[in-house]
């Protein structure tokens, strides 16, 4: 158990401390990014970080270290600051103070004329937990984690503070205690606590309802943050997964209430200018959603807590999964009713990810049509609930009528509230889309649903969502697996159909799906759910001899019948071949694997065939 | 200034004092002022400008001896020869700045007093915190009035002037003859005049724009003693060269002079600000002003007059006001990093500035960034008389964030002239000199144009020509006014048509094109309507006033317009493209708005043919059905075929191969980046205009009778005079992009050549094998047209033959042309044949029978 350090409980003692000898050394700032990143560097080092996804706002200390994982959702305009200020507090003698990591000035009143005033410039951003998270990502017991091999990394981020000691779990009920416990504790001064309490008895649904925290998905929970980033804020995009390491900020002095505001903007005519909305927007009350003032930010490759973050080690990692994939396909077997076929496509769908793009065509995306699911059944829930128990994050969208007309899927730019107004299709990389379109009846779409068919359309062929700005449209670049249930062929287009096709028939579905995830025991999933994030990570490659013997391969395709082969087929081989290496924990195509693939598909391909005959009536 | 390091930020706030409610005048330190700032003023003017920002910034908030001109202030000091026009109060220079010199209770400095102040620090006299002299950078200026000539000017609003004559007096004379006080001043005319007097407006705009406002004034005013103007001439300044973008503006810009560009997103409601409250005593009915500062008015508690204690009361419509509005501006999208959210800024636009633009234009904006202060204090709003009587810690707590605007001086609209003539200068990227090198060192290869070709979407293998097209529609050709003669615009985009089968990455190449111009635009034809592809006319929610939306077609306006399945277009859609494709018009008659918009875009459009698979025994326009008016207006008509031979597949399954497995650098190695071809694309249309050289007239003379005698030999004609302006359009573009201001008979051989490949894939008649152009032109092959009229006369021939039978069975003698027939009828022929000799009144049809006449 690691003591409390206090680098994590007074932060800001530490920058004050750089800050006093910034005499003898200019680049203070740059030191105090050092310091934090030495000390974050042991390996179980972040692990004592308290993490703002896990443990409740009012829990943690305010001004002290914590941790946040998150999904950039917009970016505010830059703004300017005072970096060094001087107080003339006639107690003491002018004093030079510095505003960096913190929101508010103190101590006395600041002479606003004096010559030691650094105006400096940061960037806000506005962040969310990660979209779609899963259940056993956010929540996973610490137990479950350890099976991890060979690694000292000790993955207890589930920690709820470092207050707390290790044998408090994930059980709600004990929550109370910790709570009672605190206030004895003393540690947060008590009249956080009481501007804090009610916020939060009100329960989040409340707070949702007059403020919108803008979450893309709808349901989702968690604290959304404005992080507040002074160095090197181009190297960060929107929807980058990032863990930001922060000095928290909760001053109730920031929770501005809006009628309040507007009292005195009667006084300051210059402030009147932004719109109630626009205030409410910027400046939400601190309770709800805090400042974290970014001291360290590593971009998260994943977001799978089994596994470590930096891409780095993941390379070691492939020599284990290797057998987990035939257990994987076992499973995934049974809950595609006896299909082994369409398990296998799963599996090269789930590990797919786009790893580069030339021009716009984007490289190595394998959407996944999955036909043949019976209208209107519970099945698709159940394997919705199969692949969220092996995805770290993912989301399912009925493709009804109703949510296709209504819902919001690209992200709009309101300019009222100046800020982009989130929408389904706004998910962090390597989140897994499940869309349902056996929930999909007839009628007629509206407006809004032909620009969402459109959206989704754009977001399978190019990987790209069209952010809508008004006056024109951005393009944004995304990395999402879509996954597609249908009947009959998909209207969407996809890059690989699959046919359904049980051999197993089980009198009852529901109790025979359940039976059949029950029976997988934790630590069997996590293997799955580790097996999946390294093979999806993996480098890949390809001999020049290969090359050679794939392009004959091509020829001699063609040449017996042109149709049979085109250029698009070719590109589907290829992804197929790849991801089927992978999956097998080769990270280079063999002659064996470019075989493997082709026989694959062309079961595949088989199997489509004989289904357009079976219908006839199929485009 | 403790560390040199960080002298570069450090910057005082320069206006805290006007925001800043916490410190009264009263409270705040003079101390410093004067004696320790002496040291380091400039005296030479070429010392560091963000010196001179620095040190100027950090006087003059302390300073007591501000520079006050008589335009800036309402009760200025009367001055020669400006006899009675009232200066006007510049709201954009000073509204904030201005608050110190009144709260210090400064006298009306006269010029003479503001330099004296220095005369212990050198011989030169400058205002505070600057190195301007007030008289040296007015004589300059008037100088600069008086002598500057731009012969090469190009710029629109300098049409009608003499270019030869001193521009600015010219535009003073206009001045004087329209009565708009307003003298509009290009910073690089200024630059190129005299670098120095440049240097000091862009470092110290507050200071020397009201110096240029009394230089101009004094000149104006000596030449047309007489002229009566609303208020005095006031100079705006624009295109600052130090166009910045918004993400690039940092803590050093404030108080600077800066044009930015971006899009206006909201305006508000006009506010009033008071600039001189007015009160009058109940008592005595003495009247008395207060000029605000800092946004308040500093009631007068006792009446000079009577002495009476608060008797003042504020008469609001004797105060003065003026206009201001808010203005957000967002960064304009090719701006922007990839992955990124755009930037705002507000602005604020005073007196006639105001209302000036509005929401959706994109704007190049000349003004001087402020920071005032958040004066968002905690708790109390009252905080201005609570703080210093109540000492609670909290209150004197501040948010430590500033808040910025600019303030403008100038709008300039860069698509306002999109309804009318040309703007190229709006659109011209800054190019550096080592990009233009580089550029030049590119075009001067003399393989530039394969690998321009090759560099052009290459993720999608091999057609080479169809490339080479779509690079010449890139650069186009160049423009050609004709409206003299009465014949108009000429043409000079080129549209290109492809077709083929499905799969054959046609998308993809117009995806690849859409992403690459800054004007593209791409819509399918399933989804888009007529309205949405011209304009449309929409009540708008708030004003209730009509407003124009333009759609596609305009908004490509000097783009490309990609329009991906051109046949899946419904009729009426594809009718607005007619005037598009050729006049480059766009005309609207919508609920009382009739207006013609420009609509100068290339059309790049894919089409699939009718049966889903080529078929190589029909003509283009019987694959696609497309009518042949329309695709007569295509220059190049292309088809993408799958080609099927083994060489081909080969390569192409190498392409792919390569395309998946090649590491980014390997493939960068290979082709061009996409960044290189654009900005070679954007400074070639921009900065090259190709003329025809005499040897290429002749050239093309020749092709063109070539063209024509091809089909003369078999009685069909083979080229039209579009097919003639087609190859000059690609002649020219082929010259742009060797950068070559001269069109010369290698870019003749090159359109030649292209053309023909292109008609030999589109035009070729599948009965003959002929190349032939009239099936593009009139949708029918010459000899299809040989044919029908074949069938006709034998109809003809068979029905005289009958002798005189005034009705015949239709079945029957449709049987008998079969029998008498030696190649096979098709019943479509017959009734063709039926038709043609009912036009010629020699029979009617009427159900099943046919009757002569």
């Amino acid at each position: 158990m690691p003591t409390v350090h206090d680098w994590i409980s007074d932060p800001l003692g530490v920058v004050e401390g750089l800050f006093a000898q910034s005499n003898t050394c200019p680049d203070w700032e740059k030191k105090v990014v050092e310091y934090f990143k030495e000390k974050l560097k042991p390996n179980d080092a972040h692990t004592w970080v308290p993490s703002l996804n896990d443990v409740p706002l009012h829990y943690l200390k305010p001004n002290s270290l914590v941790k946040f994982r998150c999904m950039v959702q917009d970016m505010f305009d830059p703004e300017f600051f005072m970096g060094v200020y001087e107080t003339n507090d006639p107690t003491l003698d002018s004093k030079v103070k510095c505003g960096k990591y913190k929101d508010i000035t103190e101590g006395g009143q600041v002479d606003f004329n004096s010559r030691n005033t650094v105006t400096s410039e940061r960037q806000t951003f506005y962040c969310v937990p990660i979209p779609g998270e899963s259940q056993w990502n956010s929540y996973a017991g610490t137990s479950q984690a350890r099976v991890v091999p060979s690694t000292s990394y000790v993955p207890n981020r589930h920690k709820r503070s470092y207050e707390e000691d290790d044998e408090m779990d994930t059980q709600p009920q004990q929550m109370k205690g910790i709570k009672n416990d605190l206030q004895s504790h003393g540690n947060i001064e008590p009249k956080r606590q009481e501007t804090e309490a009610p916020s939060h008895d009100s329960s989040p649904s409340h707070c949702t309802s007059s403020l919108d925290l803008n979450f893309p998905l709808p349901g989702e929970k968690g604290p959304a943050c404005l992080v507040k980033v002074y160095e090197d804020w181009d190297g960060f995009k929107l929807n980058d997964m990032l863990e930001v390491f922060g000095i928290l900020s909760v001053d109730p002095a920031l929770s501005v209430i809006a009628d309040e505001r507007e009292a005195s903007s009667l006084l300051h005519p210059t402030e009147g200018m932004e719109t109630v909305e626009e205030q409410r927007v910027h400046s939400p009350p601190a309770s709800l959603v805090p400042r974290l003032h970014m001291l360290y930010a590593q971009p998260l490759v994943h977001n799978n807590p089994l596994l470590p973050s930096r891409s780095f080690y993941l390379n070691f990692y492939y020599i284990f999964t290797l057998h987990f994939k035939a257990e994987l396909l076992t499973y995934l077997t049974h809950v595609l009713l006896g299909d082994s076929l369409a398990a296998e496509y799963l599996i090269l769908h789930l590990i797919s990810n786009v790893y580069s793009r030339r021009d716009v065509l984007p490289l190595g995306k394998f959407t996944l049509n999955l036909s043949g699911c019976p209208h209107s059944s519970p099945y698709t829930e159940h394997l919705y609930k199969v692949i969220q128990q092996l995805v770290p994050s993912s989301y399912r969208l009925c493709m009804s009528l109703h949510n296709m007309n209504n819902q919001r899927m690209v992200p709009r730019k309101d300019y009222t509230a100046n800020r982009l107004v989130s929408g389904t299709l706004q998910l962090a990389n390597n989140t897994s889309l499940f869309l349902d379109e056996t929930q999909l009846e007839q009628g007629q779409l509206d407006a809004t649903g032909v620009r969402n068919i459109t959206a989704l359309g754009n977001l399978i062929t190019w990987q790209k969502v069209d952010y809508d700005f008004n006056y024109h449209q951005m393009e944004f670049s995304c990395n999402i697996n879509v996954l597609i249930t249908s009947e009959g062929r998909s209207l969407l287009p996809s890059d690989c159909q699959v046919h359904l096709r049980p051999t197993l028939n089980p009198p009852n579905l529901e109790e025979y799906l359940s039976a059949v995830q029950v029976a997988q025991v934790p630590s069997q999933l996590n293997k799955y759910r580790i097996y999946l994030s390294v093979a999806r990570a993996l480098n890949y490659t390809i001999s020049d001899e290969i090359t050679k013997a794939v392009e004959e391969d091509f020829v001699e395709m063609r040449k017996d019948d042109p149709q049979s082969m085109s250029a698009e087929d070719l590109h589907r081989l290829l992804v197929v071949a790849r991801l089927l290496s992978l999956s097998n924990g080769q990270n280079t195509l063999s002659r064996d694997g470019w075989m493997k693939a082709k026989q694959l598909e062309a079961l595949r391909m088989s199997r489509t065939q004989q289904q357009k005959c079976v219908n006839g009536n199929e485009p | 200034m403790s560390s040199p390091s960080s002298q570069s930020r450090k910057r005082d706030p320069p206006t805290p004092a006007s925001e800043d409610p916490l410190s009264p005048p009263s409270q705040r330190s003079r101390a410093h002022d004067t004696s320790t700032e002496l040291q380091p003023m400039p005296t030479s003017p070429a010392m560091d400008v963000s010196l001179f920002s620095i040190l100027q910034s950090e006087i003059d908030a302390s300073s007591p001896l501000m520079y006050g001109t008589p335009s800036s202030r309402v009760e200025g000091t009367p001055r020669s020869g400006i006899r009675g026009t009232p200066a006007r109060q510049r709201a954009d220079l000073g509204s904030v700045r201005k608050a110190p010199q009144v709260d210090m209770h400064s006298e009306p400095v006269s010029e003479n007093a503001v330099a004296g102040s220095e005369q212990g620090a050198g011989q030169r006299l400058v205002i505070w915190g600057t190195d301007v002299n007030v008289g040296t950078c007015k004589e300059k200026f008037q100088r600069f009035l008086q002598q500057f000539t731009d012969p090469n000017s190009r710029e629109e609003e300098n049409a009608g002037l003499d270019l030869n004559e001193p521009l600015y007096m010219q535009k003073l004379d206009e001045i004087s003859v329209v009565g708009e006080p307003v003298l509009n001043v290009n910073c690089s005319h200024i630059q190129t005049f005299d670098a120095d007097l440049y240097r000091q407006l862009i470092c110290y705009p507050q200071e020397v724009i009201p110096t240029f406002d009394m230089a101009v004034n004094e000149l104006f005013f000596d030449r047309f003693p007489d002229s009566v103007l609303e208020h005095q001439i006031q100079v705006r300044p624009y295109s600052a060269l130090k166009t910045r973008n918004m993400r690039a503006l940092n803590p050093e810009d404030i108080d600077q002079l800066i044009t930015i560009s971006g899009m206006v997103i909201r305006t508000s409601q006009l506010i009033p600000e008071m600039q001189e409250a007015f009160f009058r005593c109940q008592v005595c009915a003495f009247n008395t002003r207060v000029e605000v500062d800092r946004g308040r008015i500093a009631e007068p508690a006792v009446c000079r007059n009577c002495n009476t204690t608060h008797s003042m009361a504020l008469v609001h419509n004797r105060s003065a006001f003026s206009d201001k509005q808010m203005i957000k501006l967002q960064e304009s999208p090719e701006d922007m990093p990839a992955g990124q959210t755009p930037h705002t800024t507000v602005v604020y636009a005073h007196n006639d500035l105001v209302d000036k633009v509005q929401p959706g234009d994109r704007i190049n904006i000349t003004g001087t960034t402020l920071i005032f202060y958040l004066s968002c204090l905690l708790f109390s709003s009252g905080i201005y008389r609570a703080a210093p009587m109540r000492l609670n810690p909290r209150q004197s707590q501040v948010k430590s964030v500033y808040k910025t605007h600019i303030d403008a001086i100038h709008f300039r609209k860069t698509d306002e002239k999109r309804l009318h003539g040309l703007d190229e200068d709006g659109e011209q990227k800054l190019f550096t000199k080592e990009r233009v090198a580089v550029l030049k060192e590119l075009a001067a290869k003399p393989d530039v144009y394969d690998r321009l070709s090759s560099a052009l979407a290459p993720s999608i293998y091999e057609h080479e020509d169809i490339k080479k097209g779509i690079l010449l529609q890139l650069f186009g050709g160049t423009r050609k006014d004709f409206t003299q003669t009465g014949r108009g615009n000429f043409r000079a985009e080129v549209n290109i048509l492809l077709c083929g089968d499905p799969g054959t990455s046609k998308s993809q190449l117009l995806q690849y094109v859409y992403n690459l111009v800054p004007r593209g635009q791409y819509t399918s034809g399933k989804g888009s309507s007529a309205v949405g592809l011209t304009a449309y006319v929409m009540k708008d929610p708030e004003t209730r006033q009509l407003v124009l939306q333009t759609g596609a077609l305009v908004l490509s306006d000097n783009g490309i317009c990609c329009i991906d399945e051109f046949d899946k277009m419904s009729d009426s859609t594809r009718s607005v493209l007619h005037e598009v494709m050729e006049q480059q018009t766009l005309s609207i008659a919508k609920a009382g708005i009739i207006c013609q918009l420009n609509a100068r875009t290339s059309v790049l459009a894919a089409a699939n043919p009718v049966e889903s698979q080529w078929n190589p025994k029909k003509t283009t326009i019987e694959n696609i059905q497309l009518p042949h008016t329309l695709l007569s207006r295509f220059d190049l008509i292309f088809l993408m075929l799958d080609p099927q031979d083994e060489a081909y597949d080969r390569r192409l399954a190498h392409h792919l191969v390569s395309l998946y497995y090649q590491s980014e650098e390997q493939l960068e190695e290979e082709h061009l980046d996409m960044a290189m071809l654009k900005d070679y694309i954007a400074f070639a249309r921009t900065s090259v205009h190709p003329r025809l050289s005499e040897e290429a007239s002749q050239a093309l003379i020749e092709a063109y009778v070539d063209m024509r005698k091809i089909g003369s030999g078999r009685g069909m004609v083979s080229a039209y005079p579009r097919q003639l302006e087609s190859l000059i359009r690609l002649a020219e573009a082929h010259a742009k992009v060797r950068f070559s201001n001269k069109v010369e008979s290698i870019d003749v051989e090159e359109a030649k050549r292209l053309h023909r490949e292109a008609l030999k894939q589109s035009a070729t008649d599948p009965r003959t094998g002929f190349v032939d152009i009239s099936i593009l032109t009139t949708g029918m092959s010459a000899t299809a047209r040989k044919r029908k009229e074949e069938v006709a006369q034998a109809l003809k021939k068979l029905i005289q033959s009958k002798g005189k039978t005034p009705a015949m069975k239709y079945q029957q003698l449709f049987d008998d042309l079969r029998g008498q027939s030696e190649a096979a009828i098709t019943k479509d022929m017959f009734d063709e044949a039926l038709r043609a000799l009912a036009d010629e009144d020699y029979l009617t049809v009427t159900g099943k029978t046919v009757r002569l006449l």
